[in-house]
């Protein structure tokens, strides 16, 4: 345990150690218009576009994998089934 | 048969990352040079290095217990675990060269985080094609667990000491406008660590469906 915490507390001074570089983002960065951003994708409404598409991905691979996941519980069901008998 | 106590932690993984999915495209983003709206692969890129880190973590811990245990189940978790790892690295890093092209000009520029997670998941294949060229299942299991200890601390100064001690080109390195992944804006923490959680679940749901396949394997002695 003592060594688990060494090792923890030797990392977080590695982080502190590595502080020095980093970049504070400010109110300005969500306010400014210099930078360009793809806000006439979003004016435009298009951005759900995109949106939709993604989560008809993503709902396609979940319904994917709970059907696989419930043949696996079959299976383990048959077979503790099959040990019974 | 499907019950909650059991499948929780399924359903919090697949509602954080749709979550992650929706919010990283539509919630506002700090107006960043250089960045402009590919900040929010933050919420895709990056989430899938930690996921990584964390399933192989996992993936560590098992192969420890399966040494002191002997027990051929861990070394089925191991696997599995580094498997589910493997895939979010070469996720992330195929989605890294995918933004490098666009913000560095080249699909692959040498940028010391490039080549370091490139080595990493070198290490970890060997790891699977090791574990293939055993016969002897025990030798296997004690072999490929010992190599993944091995791999896993190769890993760490790869991905978090070696990068750091020149510049890299990524985000928040060596001056660069970005994020600091500890220090990271309120906003974009508000997707970037439920996207984190989500992600890992999801790697922990690939993982458990190659075990519980595994363990039947095992048990009916296939």
């Amino acid at each position: 345990m003592k060594k688990l915490l060494f090792v923890l507390l030797l990392t977080l001074s590695l982080q502190a150690a590595a502080q020095d570089e980093k970049y504070q983002v400010t109110e300005g960065d969500y306010t400014n218009q210099r930078v360009e951003m793809a806000d006439t994708m979003r004016q435009s409404g298009k951005i759900y576009v995109v949106v939709a598409v993604v989560m008809t991905i993503f709902a396609g691979m979940v319904i994917y994998l709970v059907r696989l996941d419930k043949k696996v519980t079959k299976l383990e069901d048959e077979l503790t089934e099959a040990k019974q008998d | 048969m499907f019950s909650i106590k059991k499948s929780w932690w399924k359903i919090l993984g697949v509602l954080l990352t749709a979550y992650a999915l929706l919010g990283g495209l539509l919630m506002e983003v700090p107006r960043l040079a250089i960045l402009n709206e590919t900040i929010r692969n933050l919420y895709y890129h990056v989430t899938m290095w930690f996921g990584m880190i964390i399933l192989l973590t996992g993936s560590l811990v098992y192969s420890l217990r399966y040494l002191s245990s002997k027990n051929e189940h861990f070394d089925i978790r191991a696997e599995a675990y580094a498997k589910a790892g493997c895939l979010f690295g070469v996720l992330g890093i195929v989605t890294g060269m995918v933004w490098a092209r666009y913000t560095w000009g080249e699909f692959w520029s040498g940028d010391p985080k490039q080549n370091a997670s490139a080595i990493a998941l070198l290490i970890y294949f060997a790891y699977f094609i090791l574990r293939s060229s055993f016969e002897d299942p025990q030798q296997r299991s004690r072999i490929s667990a010992v190599y993944n200890i091995f791999a896993y601390f190769a890993m760490i100064p790869l991905l978090f000491i070696l990068p750091r001690l020149t510049d890299s080109m990524h985000p928040g390195n060596g001056g660069n406008p970005g994020f600091n992944y500890f220090d990271l804006d309120g906003k974009l923490r508000m997707i970037f660590y439920p996207a984190i959680i989500g992600w890992t679940l999801m790697g922990v749901w690939f993982a458990s469906i190659k075990i519980r396949i595994q363990d039947i394997r095992l048990t009916q002695d296939l």
